[in-house]
């Protein structure tokens, strides 16, 4: 205590600084940046939990990369990316813009779309599940059924399962973009849309001239952010193809379902760390592309 | 004849403006029923959810929203089940104590990087930030050999650990401790406060809506959570109530209004939630959408 009072102020501020981050940082290091680097380290050796762990080298990676399940996967996971943003991003500028110019309701509506924001993907997995099921059980099929079209096999096809299991990710995150696109849209200075006005700018050219390009943080903000999310698809799939884990024929398995699979099922731990390498690598890639156009504007 | 020309002028402008009008407040109606029929369309699956988690097996295909014989029956079968019970109060107490500890721990980590000056500070705030790049995913697999080296597999502890700080919710903090005034501080400590206390005294109150933003978005998460207590549990008591539902969906198979019933029950809360805090709810979406 004698020490402690005879420091000086800004002494005294590195002794508090360090002291109230002790604990956070034996935190990340031992919760976050040691299993970091244990599953790097992981992911070049041999190991199924019980014996020893063994160094492989490259062995891991190189049985991934000439794995057809692999690549299969790797591009449902990209699939799930490239019909899922531009999608969601397109419905979600959509229904921002017009929302934005609404006063009756406004934050009734609001909520409407927001709503499914707040669910658990499991419990909703299940609800778009049943809905997907055939003549008498499911909504969509029986809807159809009234009007006279053929039905079809959302679940139980090679082409429709993909992307049946993404729209309930893409229903459950819209409301969010909505949101952020709202936010967006007010910060744009009303004057901008005043010069426009006076200078006879079509409604077109207003929107595609001022409100998209001052638009662009908060769009790359929402492409990385919904791009993240169904790169890591996983609670969706499990979920609506629990009788055949990423089926039909592994048309809906993405990159996590197989990472859970090898690692908890087949108690392939090393191969399980190479799949989970790859995943962060393609993360990371996307990330840093974000940063890249960031810098650009 | 000047005085009619102007007259006419003056009154079909004054008719083409008023067509205007109806034209946009026409335009306006059709925007408005649009996103209504749009908003209506969205909650279509919870409405459906829970109008099937109050029906008879019988009636669980027709369409209609409103059930002819409404019935609590598969609220009291699940509930007698009883598994359901200990799920919601295990993801209850995961959620609540790890919203605890992301609250304080995340504040107190924000504050100090942002306040303190001292040698280290950008490497620390460096080293936290990039943990954000790292997915959950990867880390699964250390975690669980962590959880079974020290037992901690089918625990609580084990269920909770993974999340108790967050990168996310520390930078998020950091960012709304810039608006609290240095002055403020100075004034604290000059009244002798110690740092801890001027921390919760004085900065807290501060950014309270920042910390309201940061409770909800970690509460959701863990109650929503799936894949990390889908893999450290090993007993049905410990499951949390994502977990028990895919158990139980799976075991009552084609029994949907039994399946809508457990869903319904986890679903409900957070919806209860969101309703009950709307505006800070959609607030505090936007300020971790966009300081985040």
């Amino acid at each position: 205590m004698g020490i402690y009072k005879r420091l000086s102020i800004s002494q005294k501020q590195i002794v508090w600084a360090w002291g109230l981050l002790a604990i956070p940082i034996v935190f990340y290091v031992v919760v976050r940046f040691y299993p970091t680097a244990n599953a790097i380290l992981l992911s070049f050796q041999e190991w199924n939990l019980l014996g020893s762990r063994n160094w492989t080298g490259f062995d891991n990676y190189v049985k991934l990369f000439s794995d057809p399940t692999f690549w299969k996967v790797f591009g449902n996971t990209f699939l799930y990316l490239i019909l899922g943003t531009p999608s969601s991003l397109l419905l979600a500028f959509v229904i921002a813009f017009h929302l934005d110019k609404l006063r009756f309701m406004h934050g009734t509506i609001r909520a409407l779309y927001f709503l499914p924001f707040m669910t658990s993907a499991v419990a909703m997995a299940w609800v778009w599940r049943w809905f997907y099921q055939p003549v008498p059980i499911g909504v969509f099929n029986n809807t159809l059924a009234t009007f006279g079209i053929p039905q079809i096999p959302f679940l139980n096809s090679t082409t429709f399962a993909l992307p049946s299991i993404l729209a309930p990710a893409i229903w459950a995150g819209l409301g969010f973009q909505v949101i952020i696109f709202m936010a967006g849209l007010r910060a744009i200075p009303q004057t901008y849309y005043e010069a426009a006005r006076i200078d006879g700018i079509s409604a077109w050219e207003t929107l595609t001239e001022i409100t998209i390009p001052l638009l662009k943080p908060t769009i790359v903000f929402l492409v990385v952010f919904s791009s993240i999310g169904f790169l890591r698809i996983f609670d969706q799939v499990f979920n609506m193809t629990t009788n055949d884990p990423g089926g039909p024929l592994n048309s809906t398995k993405p990159l996590v379902l197989m990472i859970y699979d090898t690692a908890f099922n087949s108690f392939d731990m090393g191969y399980a760390a190479a799949q989970t390498v790859v995943l962060f690598t393609v993360l990371l890639v996307v990330s840093l592309l974000q940063l890249r156009v960031m810098r650009d504007k | 004849m000047a005085f009619s020309d102007t007259l006419n002028t003056s009154k079909s402008a004054s008719s083409l403006r008023s067509s205007a009008r109806r034209k946009r407040s026409q335009a306006q109606f059709i925007r408005w029923l649009l996103l209504f029929a749009g908003g209506i369309a969205m909650i279509m699956p919870i409405i459906f959810m829970l109008s099937t988690s109050f029906k008879y097996p019988f009636e669980v295909y027709n369409l209609n929203l409103i059930p002819e014989e409404p019935t609590i029956e598969n609220y009291t079968y699940v509930l007698e089940d009883g598994r359901f019970f200990g799920w919601f109060t295990n993801s209850l107490f995961i959620a609540t104590i790890t919203t605890i500890c992301n609250v304080l721990f995340d504040s107190l980590v924000g504050y100090v990087l942002c306040k303190y000056t001292f040698p280290g500070r950008y490497i620390i705030f460096i080293a936290i930030l990039s943990t954000l790049m790292i997915p959950t995913e990867m880390l699964v697999i250390p975690w669980y050999l962590m959880s079974s080296t020290f037992g901690w597999l089918d625990t609580y502890w084990g269920i909770m650990f993974p999340g108790l700080m967050t990168a996310f919710g520390t930078f998020l903090m950091k960012q709304f401790f810039e608006t609290v005034p240095d002055d403020f501080l100075e004034a604290a400590r000059i009244d002798g406060l110690n740092e801890l206390q001027i921390w919760w005294t004085v900065a807290m109150p501060l950014v309270r809506p920042a910390l309201a933003a940061l409770a909800i978005f970690v509460f959701l998460g863990n109650w929503t959570a799936f894949i990390w207590p889908l893999i450290v549990t090993n007993s049905q008591e410990m499951y949390t109530l994502p977990v028990g539902l895919t158990t139980f969906s799976v075991e009552a198979q084609v029994e949907w209004e039994l399946i809508m019933t457990g869903a319904a029950i986890s679903t409900i809360p957070t919806l209860i939630v969101f309703l009950v805090f709307q505006r800070y709810i959609i607030r505090g979406v936007v300020m971790a959408g966009l300081k985040g």
